[in-house]
């Protein structure tokens, strides 16, 4: 392949220089109605301030939607969606387009009745309102919230086309909410506790066991989320964030927390989030998000459709163990690499957005993005992924993704060797 | 203890939380009353600890297993649809296509009578009595031939005595040792020993959903 960025110097000093101007300017063309016409919004009034009391996304952004695939589970109050990454942009997930993962559906609290409930190895168990959790001092943080089964359908080989549907059990948003730490001193730990159980209010009551030392270090209780109370898919009115680490443990509709000084080994933390290996023994605990980065457009779901030419990739690259330090991007399926843009905030355990801008010559490419993060860790390829933990973990697969687009700019989900 | 002299505890502890002198609290919130400590404390752990006083059989559990269960995991726990099967399994976690179920790949019997008890049936959750959930279990177990006398009586008591096949299939967290993933310059030029091609496609398998907008 012929070096890209040659290329893309050439055809940018082309464009800007004058010679480029003037050939621009020869070409007959049609006059653009759409601007030699006139336009209804143009002449006539549009709604009032008061059309939408919440405002909605334009009429023209209604393919900008959640969506799930529904041979995967059995019934849609206990399954998933996924997140459109395709059509998103920096490192923010709009609170609605935020995937859902529920067990029993969405409960429906009126915040109200809600109470917060800690007890177990505690000195002073204790029920909190929602009015007792807003007089806590509060944080705001920006953390990303993977699913440990993003990218779970492709273990075996590229499966869906498209980067919802392979990468999109992964949202970020900014929390806010009181540090759990306060929480539990309020009621005082007891010394031979070693690890909490939240609990959730909804109908499947969902469990988790996480180390007293994850609790007391960065774990919040959240009742906002990007400046509005948490959505009820997302867990209102409270929900319990644990940065970096797999989606589960972010119990919604948190209702109790207990401590403890043994795990409690349920349902989603051996049954399900267990990562069974090549020989037939399982990995548990498997807590961190590995580093991982996708291109979110193009994408299979986001084909090129200008032709060749001055050409953006978009992508997003995250870590539960820190930040990202670098995303390299390959256009000829990983056998040559290029230093990507990372663009926008840097923070702890959240979606960084990464950039690499070229002039496509309108031939195939092998799309590939790669993430190392700020400990270390470098993102893998599927054949790396899997020569350690086979085909059968279901959870934690955070391979390079290759998107192969064609000639014409449509983009398919391919893997290659 | 007697209620009422709980209750003048924990209004003393009450009292105590809003005294400014604990300094390192915020004074808010109040304790919680045992009755309320019960009503939602229902975990149950590996150890037992959690388990009420109860009992039930494989043959009690049959009869509440059709009418509360079978619908949706099917009457022999083998899954209707896509909904889990919760028997057989055994052995298939080495193979190509492992079948994990409550008796091939569950390492603890507290995990079945504390799923079903906080989140079955489905829709119906916290419905069952506790004998109702020992019966259940028990008949769990004896489909996955854990109990072998379907009369056994599964209690509080006779509980610690069950172990489960896979009770030794699983290993920490050894990412960080094993999987090497950590360290070193990626490859940035010449990775592969030659031009990279396509070896398999989504669309072969064509089970994107489709887009209805």
């Amino acid at each position: 392949m012929a070096s890209p960025d040659k290329t893309a110097l050439s055809r940018r000093a082309l464009l800007s220089g004058a010679a480029g101007s003037a050939a621009l300017a020869t070409v007959a063309r049609a006059d653009d109605p759409a601007i030699t016409g006139m336009q209804e919004w143009n002449q006539y009034l549009g709604d009032g301030v008061d059309a939408a009391p919440y405002g909605v996304p334009s009429e023209f952004e209604a393919d900008v939607v959640r969506r799930d695939v529904p041979w995967l589970t059995a019934d849609p109050v206990s399954s998933v969606n996924f997140t459109p990454l395709h059509k998103l942009e920096g490192i923010i997930t709009p609170n609605g387009l935020c995937f859902e993962r529920h067990h029993a559906g969405v409960a429906l609290i009126d915040p109200a009745e809600h109470r917060l409930m800690i007890n177990g190895l505690v000195d002073r168990p204790l029920v909190f309102t929602m009015e007792d959790i807003k007089r806590f001092p509060r944080e705001n943080k920006v953390y990303f919230l993977e699913c440990a089964a993003n990218t779970g359908m492709e273990w075996r080989g590229a499966q869906l086309n498209g980067c919802q549907f392979t990468h999109g059990m992964v949202h970020c948003v900014m929390y806010t909410g009181v540090p759990l730490r306060y929480l539990l001193e309020e009621a005082g730990v007891k010394t031979n506790a070693k690890w909490i159980m939240p609990e959730g209010a909804d109908a499947s009551a969902m469990t988790r066991s996480i180390p007293l030392e994850k609790a007391l270090d960065d774990c919040l209780v959240a009742f906002a989320m990007n400046g509005e109370a948490l959505r009820p898919e997302q867990g209102y009115p409270l929900r319990i964030v644990v940065p970096g680490w797999e989606g589960n443990m972010w119990v919604k509709w948190l209702r109790r927390i207990e401590v403890g000084d043994e795990p409690w080994h349920h349902r989603e933390e051996t049954s399900k989030y267990t990562d069974l290996l090549e020989g037939g023994k399982a990995r548990r605990f498997t807590w961190e998000m590995d580093v991982k980065s996708v291109i979110t457009s193009p994408s299979p779901q986001a084909p090129i459709t200008h032709g060749k030419g001055h050409t953006v990739i978009s992508g997003l690259a995250w870590s539960g163990r820190g930040t990202i330090d670098r995303v390299d991007v390959s256009l000829d399926g990983g056998r040559n690499w290029q230093t990507a843009r990372i663009d926008g905030p840097s923070h702890d355990k959240a979606l960084h957005r990464f950039y690499h801008e070229f002039d496509w010559d309108g031939s195939p490419l092998l799309l590939q993005s790669r993430a190392v993060d700020s400990e270390g860790w470098v993102q893998p390829t599927k054949d790396a992924l899997r020569a350690v933990r086979g085909t059968e973990s279901i959870y934690h697969n955070n391979s390079i993704q290759t998107w192969h687009v064609r000639d014409g700019g449509e983009v398919e989900n391919v893997e290659v060797g | 203890m007697s209620k009422s002299v709980d209750t003048v505890i924990l209004v003393a502890a009450g009292l105590l939380c809003a005294v400014p002198a604990m300094a390192d609290t915020f004074g808010l919130g109040r304790p919680a009353t045992q009755a309320e400590i019960v009503a939602w404390d229902i975990d149950v752990r590996p150890d037992g600890e959690g388990l009420p006083e109860g009992q039930g059989t494989a043959v009690e559990g049959e009869e509440i297993y059709a009418e509360q269960c079978a619908a949706c995991h099917g009457d022999f726990g083998e899954g209707i649809d896509r909904w889990p099967v919760l028997v057989g399994g055994v052995d298939t976690l080495e193979n190509d296509r492992p079948v994990k179920t409550i008796g091939s790949y569950w390492p603890y019997a507290s995990t079945i009578w504390d799923y079903v008890h906080r989140a079955m049936p489905f829709g119906e959750a916290q419905s069952l009595e506790d004998d109702e959930v020992y019966a259940i279990t028990a008949y769990l177990l004896y489909m996955n031939d854990i109990i072998e006398d379907d009369e056994a009586v599964l209690s509080h008591e006779t509980f610690g005595d069950i172990v489960m096949p896979n009770a030794d299939g699983f290993i920490p967290d050894n990412r960080a040792t094993v999987d090497e993933m950590v360290g070193g310059a990626p490859c940035m030029k010449d990775c592969t020993a030659g031009p990279v091609s396509v070896t398999m496609r989504a669309r072969v398998l064509d089970v994107t959903p489709e887009d209805e907008n």
